[in-house]
């Protein structure tokens, strides 16, 4: 057998794990392992410039591709840089692997230089964690992690490595294993025969019924079963903001998303539902409003890979739990076999109600008369000008909601937004990781300029890189989405959500970067100069849109309500 | 309600934390906790007496069992069981409550396992809610000092926790 050191060991473990690229930062306690990245070409390092970014860019690699996105950093400050990112993948159930270096094993618990406890720090935000006590035990302890990162609900897993485990002094006997098994970890796979026929009973005999879908179907590639079950239906369908483009955006029995951004015909037609079908989707407080006012009149049916996602907020009256898979496959083969049929005479009342709902437009957009751009146009112009089929990576604030509500995803994995944690400054690392994923794809960062701030330093990693991400940055010169909630709940008391006499000049921060900077301020120039922006293929190109700083998010929930209470407008309400 | 939840844990550094911060994380609170190792010595024994409605208990279970360490749990509460806790007191004994403390120790099957001129430590087996009665009993003595192990249990009859 081989003799490798640890540091070794590790990056070929990786390498036989199939991971192409790692993002990370170096520092002391991974110095060897550096030293063995330097020593190899198999797999790729990426260099950020701030932890943080690792993180957000592993997330968006594996957001985008379905695969494990990996991480490396340095112990003490590289490692709390990380938890970010790590909180950030854990509450959207994304697989991560982060490789944190620690002191020598000799100096752990003495307060050494650079010494901080990552088990216990990233304990409540990981699926697992591993310290490793014997250079020989990396291989396995890769491929656990692998394992456990990538089955059932997907999630990061951190393996904190003394440095003295990765001596190049030290060299082992290296073989990959094929597979582990763990006594104490079973992953669910197919759902109760029962529980699924149940359901399907249930669902067929529903007269107002709606599918309510998450992440879990992206992030379980459940999207052609939902889309087949749907048609089959002839059922609507909403997503939850973690769920866009599991089902197609322009179909016709696509409501939009739900929730407390979600459109008038979604939040309505699920509180008048007699029948919702929630797959991969937890029933957060952003969808459901007020727990005890939620869905009165409804059974609910929920499909999870997670058994403490079901009735964690909202009893469930069928659970099932198993993957969206083969959940959605028995179910469409006993639809098929059922005696039960659609009640379409029902269904057809059901329709024209939503249709009478989806009457009200809730999305649409008053233009301005004086020139200025609404924040929703330049999504609008965005989705034309690429025809819909970007990758779109957002940060956090109303520029998400906007980008959410007005791109219309047809497919999954293209819209990578940090939905549980909301973590600004997710957005510009995570389109890099997609960029580097698939350099070829158009990768676009929504994002606003308070967000972006928050890890700007990436434009240097882009340049280094030749990465092409088009940055469409919407400028209201506020941190919109606080400044909203002041206005609505605060009597418009802007306490520390404004700074328009402190904004950089981002077209010339993005030159001396090495890149391309593009300011719009007028609404006839929009599609023009956004247009020409994206031509740039092969350039980073930061559009700074200057856009109404006044304009809110809706519709929006009413705080304590039904779904069906909402605000439509700054004069309107449900 | 109270439930006595039975956990057998993988042997491993942190697995302990790991059940610990889960309860404190979602706001759940540990009423006793007791481990040890087992017979076999990969595996130990973590049993946990919590409160909360059933959901709440359901909640518990679920998240304990997500823990890649648990390998397996059981809620003893749910059926019949046999339910322990060891309980050193140590009390103020002088005079005629001498004579008195002793006397309350046997009728609670205690033992006085140490005896000084002013002082006995007594040690008691039984339910949480006998070792509370017992403190009970002798109200007007002086304690000085109480160390209890919290509960430990296995149900009854065939019914096992094993891997
Ligand atoms: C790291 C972090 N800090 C604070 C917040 C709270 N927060 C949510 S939205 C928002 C404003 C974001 O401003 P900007 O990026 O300019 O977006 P806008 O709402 O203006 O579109 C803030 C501060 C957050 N989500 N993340
Ligand atoms: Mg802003």
């Amino acid at each position: 057998m081989e003799l490798l050191s640890g540091g070794d060991m590790l990056i070929r473990a990786l390498h036989d794990e199939g991971v192409e690229m790692i993002y990370g930062y170096p520092g002391g306690a991974v110095l060897h392992i550096y030293d063995a990245i330097f020593n190899q070409d198999k797999v790729e390092h990426i260099l950020v410039r701030h932890e943080q970014a690792a993180t957000h860019a592993a997330d968006g690699y594996a957001r985008a591709t379905g695969r494990p996105g990996v991480v490396l950093v340095t112990s003490g400050p590289g490692a709390t840089n990380a938890v970010t990112g790590i909180a950030t993948a854990f509450m959207d159930s994304i697989p991560m692997i982060v490789i944190s270096g620690q002191v020598d094993s000799s100096l752990i618990g003495s307060d050494g230089f650079q010494e901080t406890d990552m088990v216990g720090i990233s304990r409540p935000i990981v699926k697992h964690s591993f310290m490793v006590q014997n250079p020989e035990d990396i291989p396995t302890v890769v491929k656990k992690a692998f394992y456990i990162a990538t089955t059932g609900r997907p999630g990061p897993v951190v393996i904190d490595i003394p440095k003295d485990v990765t001596d190049p002094a030290k060299k082992y006997p290296y073989s990959y294993p094929e597979s582990v098994k763990l006594r104490s970890y079973s992953v669910p796979s197919k759902g109760h025969t029962g529980q699924i026929k149940k359901a399907v009973e249930i669902l067929l005999a529903a007269k107002r019924p709606i599918l309510y879908t998450g992440g879990g179907v992206v992030q379980g590639e459940g999207s052609a079963l939902l889309t087949q079950l749907a048609q089959k239906l002839g059922y609507p369908v909403t997503n939850t903001l973690m769920g866009l483009g599991a089902y197609p955006a322009t179909d016709k029995q696509f409501l939009g998303m739900l929730g407390m951004h979600g459109t008038y015909e979604a939040n309505m037609a699920m509180h008048f539902s007699d029948v919702v079908l929630g797959i991969g989707a937890r029933f957060d407080d952003r969808v459901t409003n007020s727990i005890a006012k939620f869905c009165p009149g409804a059974k609910i049916l929920h499909v999870d890979i997670d058994p403490a996602s079901i009735s964690k907020t909202v009893a469930a009256d069928v659970p099932i739990v198993g993957s969206v898979v083969s959940v959605l496959e028995e179910m469409l083969e006993l639809i098929k076999l059922s005696e039960t049929k659609v009640d379409s005479k029902a269904l057809e009342l059901w329709w024209k109600q939503i249709e009478g709902w989806r009457e009200k437009d809730s999305l649409k957009v008053i233009p301005a008369d004086n020139d200025v751009i609404k924040p929703q146009q330049v999504i609008q112009t965005l989705y034309d000008i690429t025809n819909g089929d970007a990758y779109v990576s957002s940060d956090v604030g109303q520029h998400q909601m906007f980008a959410a509500q007005y791109y219309h995803f047809d497919k999954p994995r293209r819209w990578i937004n940090s939905g549980g944690l909301g973590t600004m400054g997710f957005g510009f690392p995570a389109a890099m990781g997609v960029q580097l994923a698939f350099p070829d794809a158009v990768s676009v960062c929504v994002t606003g300029e308070g967000s972006f701030q928050m890890n700007i330093q990436e434009l240097a990693t882009c340049l280094q890189y030749q990465l092409p991400v088009k940055i469409v940055c919407l400028n209201n010169q506020a941190l919109g989405m606080v400044k909203q909630w002041q206005d609505m709940q605060y009597g418009g008391r802007y306490s520390h959500s404004t700074y328009s006499e402190s904004l950089p000049d981002f077209v010339k921060l993005a030159e001396a970067y090495g890149h391309v900077g593009v300011r719009i301020e007028k609404l006839s120039e929009l599609k023009q100069k956004m247009t020409e922006a994206f031509a740039m293929k092969d350039r980073l190109v930061f559009i700074d849109v200057l856009v109404d700083p006044m304009e809110h998010v809706y519709p929006m929930a009413i705080k304590g309500g039904a779904m069906k209470d909402m605000i439509l407008s700054k004069t309107e309400r449900t | 309600m109270r439930h006595i939840i039975s956990i057998l844990l993988e042997n491993e550094p942190g697995a302990l934390s790991r059940v610990v911060g889960l309860f404190s994380q979602r706001n759940y609170n540990i009423e006793s906790l007791t481990v040890a190792p087992t017979d076999d010595h990969t595996l130990s024994r973590l049993t946990i007496t919590t409160v909360g409605d059933d959901r709440k208990i359901e909640q518990i279970t679920k998240h304990l069992n997500k823990l890649v360490d648990v390998v397996k749990l059981v809620d003893l509460t749910e059926g019949a069981h046999i339910e322990r806790e060891l309980m050193l007191i140590k009390v103020k004994a002088t005079g005629s409550q001498r004579d008195e403390i002793k006397r309350t120790a046997d009728i609670f099957r205690g033992q006085i396992v140490d005896v000084t001129s002013t002082i006995y430590s007594i040690q008691l087996v039984g339910t949480s809610a006998k070792l509370d009665s017992f403190i009970a009993a002798i109200s007007g003595v002086t304690i000085l000092e109480v160390a209890r192990t919290g509960v430990s249990g296995v149900s009854r009859g065939e019914k096992v926790l094993s891997v």
